[in-house]
């Protein structure tokens, strides 16, 4: 908690993006989590990426379930739309809000309780409709709102802060995504903003549905020496093993990769990705090998970063159930009651 | 870049910018803080300790610290310190339970001082404590040097002067005014064990020009006609006046020529209102005051018809960039005669001392300023100490103090037998955090928007009037509070422990000024450019840390910090403290039993 308020001035020389506006007008109320929370990383990284990509503020729509990640969704973003659902519902809401107005930005906040425990099932079928949106995990093992109960992406022999390990083999929502059809699948740390934030900014202009495991330390109940999920223990054993710069349409600088590195991705909008292996084994391209590495990795207490997986010429949602080009609030009467000439023309065509 | 050395008496003392340029080093968001807190008493003495005179000063202090106030960077508009230190003054309470104790007993040592104004002043106040018996030469009829002799009533009221001179000569001083010193070898053969000279810079310049012989009797150099103003010699002057120069003796001279009944003045300088020796605040008072200020006007000739002043002739120039310096070329017009009764000649003061001997040991530069140490004060005769104005030329008040205080650490040094220069106290600083609880700060640690609060002033009917009616009134303690919300606590210093740090980058994300990076450390060009956002002011330092466990450094731009705390409350573990810096400047106080 903090109680000075954040004064409302800033650094004369602060950039302006392409719609004039400053990272600090991204920003929402001052968080009331605890100091130090990676979630509050999360929440900075979102919004430098959001002011770099010139996005309008209200264009976007921020949903969240019930734990301090899905509290964040107050810290960023401050004038835009948002709706704060129960715990392990988020994705039914967005799925309802995104199929209603395709126009929004989606971005769902989640937690790994939020996500792996409760709203397992609601998580795995936003995956599978293919939600256009950026889905975030702020992934901590534990549940940090109600004081640090393991969640079920805690590690199997990790402790608690008093020293009791976890019992249960956890939940690894990276190969949960991969296997069920997310197009872009990526795994990154909360104090690591160099490789957050141009993930952020590919996954949010992604179509379909686009999600990023960001593992975000409780440093209140789960950053001690037992724990797999504290700033340390991520240090030492984090893999990154492709790196994702983005790089806007305009800015189409050539930058060097050695021969066989770097590979293209080109995004809807015009801007591309280039991925650039630092593991040479590893393919981002290929679902089948990249859930096998993720797998593999994981068997040998690593933890694999970066743009995971991304899938060229991606579908998302409306798409596949053919909505119409505008989002259905546009739509007036003489389109959604066409009349009793196009009634009987349907009831025809059943004959 | 290597860590920052925070130890460093300096390091942090740059920070607070204020107290840095200040050349007394008043410690100014201590006594602002007091002054929030009606401690006015106490933010009195926190001032006197370092200035000597915060009652002159908040009225008549040069403000070097303004235009170095952080705020200037962060919003523009500095805090209004100097009138800060008037409301201390104005609303202080009874200071003698915290004035130094003079002993009775004394240590045997005889001091002179020639001149009694503000450096002689702060000398004796420095050295009377430690028993030594004190001599005081003024040719004036009383002390205070040029702050009675010139500073107008009108910006400095005679009992605020007489208070705070009083204070000093009625703690032991054996005054000798309407004393002329006329050889320095006799006050020599009086044998004092060391000798103060403190008669600052008391020859008004004057100006060589066609006709300048025949109409003599209707110039003056300006201090000489304030000085006879002040002792009451002056009481008007009539008809058309022109004021030429362009300093605060300028805009002092045409301020009171108003006052004492002119028909009409003007100011009338050779260069460019831009680069005007007078500050900001006089040169606005004055056109406030209805009297025009004229530019890039050199005098050419004074005109006169049968030994009466008719006018001056000046020509007309204009001021060109030539290699980052101002040259003044002719415009071509024709040159303009303007009329005039009576002539002010303020162009400047230099040093004059035609009573020291040049056989005694004494030497001086080609200025005819003394040969001194600049560490030191002392002349190239070891009993011989210079300070204010007869040191290196003209300045003003809170220089003289400085000087003094150096001077009395010098002169005591040499009495006892010590090194004046290699056996000099160093300075120091005490880190003193602040943390009071969770959330809670012993400072007022939120930042306060509000823009620079204007001082009223009397009726300007009334105050041109007369001339002992004082123009500025001063805050009242509510617009003295509310200014003083705007001092950023500039010496509560962000404080960085590196094997605390977790490099959660709560820090870094919370900081409204962006002014904390987790980076690769590099060299300072490189680092400076490669911040969140660049570091563009290089006369503000980085704080670098010591590697962290990634192998980066935290690296803070010292530039625009609010020391709104932030930083330290976003910190889980406490590796950022907020820690009040107390400098020490070493004082002859701190000599004292
Ligand atoms: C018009 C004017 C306005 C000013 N306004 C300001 C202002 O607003 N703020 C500010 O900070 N500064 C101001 N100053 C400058 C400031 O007054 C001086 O810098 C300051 O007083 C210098 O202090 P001092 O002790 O060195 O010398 P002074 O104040 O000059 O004192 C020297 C003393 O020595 C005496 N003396 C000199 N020679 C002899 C001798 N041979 N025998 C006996 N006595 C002698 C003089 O009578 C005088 O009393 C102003 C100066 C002028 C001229
Ligand atoms: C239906 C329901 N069940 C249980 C809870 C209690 N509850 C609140 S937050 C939470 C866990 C949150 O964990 P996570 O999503 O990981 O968020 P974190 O606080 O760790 O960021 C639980 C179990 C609830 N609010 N609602
Ligand atoms: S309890 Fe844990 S997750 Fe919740 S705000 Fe505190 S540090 Fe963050
Ligand atoms: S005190 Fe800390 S948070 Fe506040 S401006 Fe300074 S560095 Fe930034
Ligand atoms: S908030 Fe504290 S622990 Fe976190 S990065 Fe800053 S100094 Fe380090
Ligand atoms: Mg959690």
């Amino acid at each position: 908690m903090t109680f000075v308020a954040k004064p409302k001035i800033h650094h004369p020389l602060l950039k302006v993006n392409e719609i004039g506006l400053k990272r600090r007008d991204y920003e929402g109320l001052v968080s009331t989590l605890c100091a130090g929370c990676g979630h509050d990383s999360v929440s900075a990284a979102l919004i430098q990426a959001c002011s770099e990509l010139s996005l309008p503020p209200h264009k976007f729509a921020k949903l969240s379930g019930i734990g301090c990640s899905s509290k964040t969704p107050s810290y960023f973003l401050g004038n835009s739309h948002g709706f704060n659902s129960v715990h392990g519902r988020m994705p039914s809401v967005a799925t309802g809000a995104n199929i209603a107005n395709r126009d929004l930005i989606y971005i769902g906040v989640s937690g790994d309780g939020d996500s792996a425990s409760i709203g397992l099932g609601q998580f795995a079928h936003a995956v599978r409709r293919k939600i256009n949106m950026l889905y975030i995990v702020d992934n901590n093992g534990t549940y940090g709102l109600t004081k640090g109960q393991f969640s079920a992406t805690n590690d199997r022999g990790s402790t608690n802060k008093r020293g009791v390990p976890n019992l249960y083999t956890s939940i690894d929502l990276v190969s949960m995504a991969l296997q069920i059809g997310a197009s872009f699948v990526a795994r990154s740390f909360s104090g690591d903003k160099t490789q957050l934030v141009p993930l952020m900014k590919a996954a949010l202009l992604h179509r379909g549905f686009a999600f990023i495991d960001v593992i975000s330390p409780c440093v209140m109940f789960n950053n001690h020496d037992g724990s797999t999920k504290s700033y340390g223990y991520i240090r030492d054993h984090s893999a990154p093993v492709v790196d994702a710069d983005f790089i806007a349409p305009q800015e189409e600088i050539e930058i060097y990769y050695a021969p066989g590195t770097a590979e293209t991705v080109a995004m809807p909008d015009g801007s591309s990705l280039r991925l650039r292996k630092l593991e040479d084994s590893y393919n981002p391209r290929n679902r089948v090998d990249a859930l096998a590495y993720v797998q593999n990795a994981l068997d040998e207490g690593e933890v694999v970063t970066g743009l995971l997986y991304v899938e060229d010429d991606s579908v998302d949602c409306h798409e596949v159930l053919e909505t119409p080009d505008v989002p259905l609030n546009s739509l007036d009467e003489s389109v959604l009651c066409p009349g009793s000439a196009e009634l009987a023309a349907v009831n025809d065509s059943f004959r | 870049m290597k860590p920052t050395n925070i130890h460093d008496p300096n390091y942090f003392h740059k920070v607070v910018d204020c107290q840095w340029a200040c050349p007394a080093h008043t410690p100014v968001p201590e006594y602002i803080r007091l002054i929030a807190q009606q401690r006015y008493t106490e933010a009195y003495m926190v001032n006197w300790e370092s200035n000597v005179f915060p009652g002159i000063l908040g009225r008549t202090c040069d403000r070097p610290c303004e235009p170095a106030c952080r705020r200037v960077r962060t919003e523009e508009k500095p805090v209004a310190i100097c009138r800060l230190k008037r409301v201390a003054a104005d609303h202080k309470g009874d200071i003698t339970p915290y004035l130094p104790h003079v002993p009775k007993t004394k240590n045997g040592k005889k001091i002179a001082l020639l001149g009694a104004g503000p450096a002689s002043l702060a000398v004796a106040r420095d050295l009377l404590p430690l028993g030594y018996e004190i001599d005081m030469f003024d040719r004036d009829p009383g002390g205070g040097g040029m702050m009675r002799s010139q500073i107008p009533a009108f910006r400095l009221p005679a009992d605020v002067l007489e208070e705070e001179v009083d204070l000093i000569v009625n703690m032991g001083i054996d005054a000798y005014y309407n004393h002329e010193i006329t050889s320095m070898r006799e006050m020599l053969e009086m044998n004092y064990d060391a000798y103060f000279v403190g008669t600052g810079a008391p020859r008004g310049r004057d100006l060589d020009l066609p006709g300048r012989k025949e109409v003599a009797d209707h110039i003056s150099i300006g201090i000489d006609w304030l000085s006879s103003v002040a002792f009451g010699h002056t009481t008007s002057i009539s008809g058309k006046v022109i004021v030429m120069g362009g300093g605060n003796t300028a805009m002092d001279c045409c301020r009171t020529s108003k006052r004492l009944g002119a028909e009409n003045v003007t100011v009338v300088v050779r260069s460019a209102f831009h680069v005007m020796k007078a500050s900001e605040w006089e040169k606005e008072d004055a056109m406030a005051e209805g009297i025009p200020i004229l530019n890039n006007r050199p005098p050419k000739e004074f005109v006169h018809e049968n030994g009466r002043l008719k006018g001056v002739v000046f020509e007309r120039v204009k001021p060109i960039e030539d290699n980052g310096r101002l040259k003044y070329v002719p415009t071509g017009e024709p040159d303009v005669f303007m009329e005039a009764d009576h002539i002010l000649m303020a162009i400047g003061q230099e040093n004059h001392c035609p009573w020291i001997e040049r056989d005694l040991g004494i030497e001086f530069d080609k200025w005819d300023c003394p040969i001194l140490d600049e560490d030191t004060l002392q002349s190239t005769h070891p009993k011989i100490f210079f300070g204010g104005d007869s040191a290196f030329g003209p300045e003003n008040i809170i220089w003289a103090s400085a000087h003094a205080h150096k001077a009395a650490i010098s002169i005591h040094l040499f009495c006892q037998g010590r090194d004046p220069k290699k056996d000099r106290p160093p300075d120091g600083v005490n880190l003193i955090s602040q943390k009071m609880g969770i959330h809670e700060w012993s400072y007022d640690a939120e930042h306060d928007p509000s823009q620079r609060y204007i001082v009223p002033h009397a009726n300007l009917r009334r105050s041109l009037d007369n001339i002992k009616v004082e123009v500025e009134l001063g805050f009242d303690e509510q617009l003295g509070f509310k200014e003083a919300q705007r001092c950023l606590n500039c010496d509560v210093q962000t404080v960085f422990t590196e094997k605390l740090c977790i490099e959660c980058d709560a820090c870094m994300d919370i900081c409204p000024m962006d002014c904390i990076t987790f980076t690769e450390n590099r060299d300072e060009e490189e680092l400076r450019a490669n911040l969140l956002v660049p570091a563009e002011n290089n006369e503000q330092d980085l704080y670098v840390s010591d590697h962290l466990d990634t192998g980066r450094v935290m690296v803070k731009d010292e530039d625009l910090c609010l020391h709104c705390g932030l930083c330290a409350e976003r910190c889980p573990t406490n590796a950022w403290d907020m820690q009040k810096s107390v400098v020490h400047n070493p004082q002859l106080s701190s000599y004292a039993e």
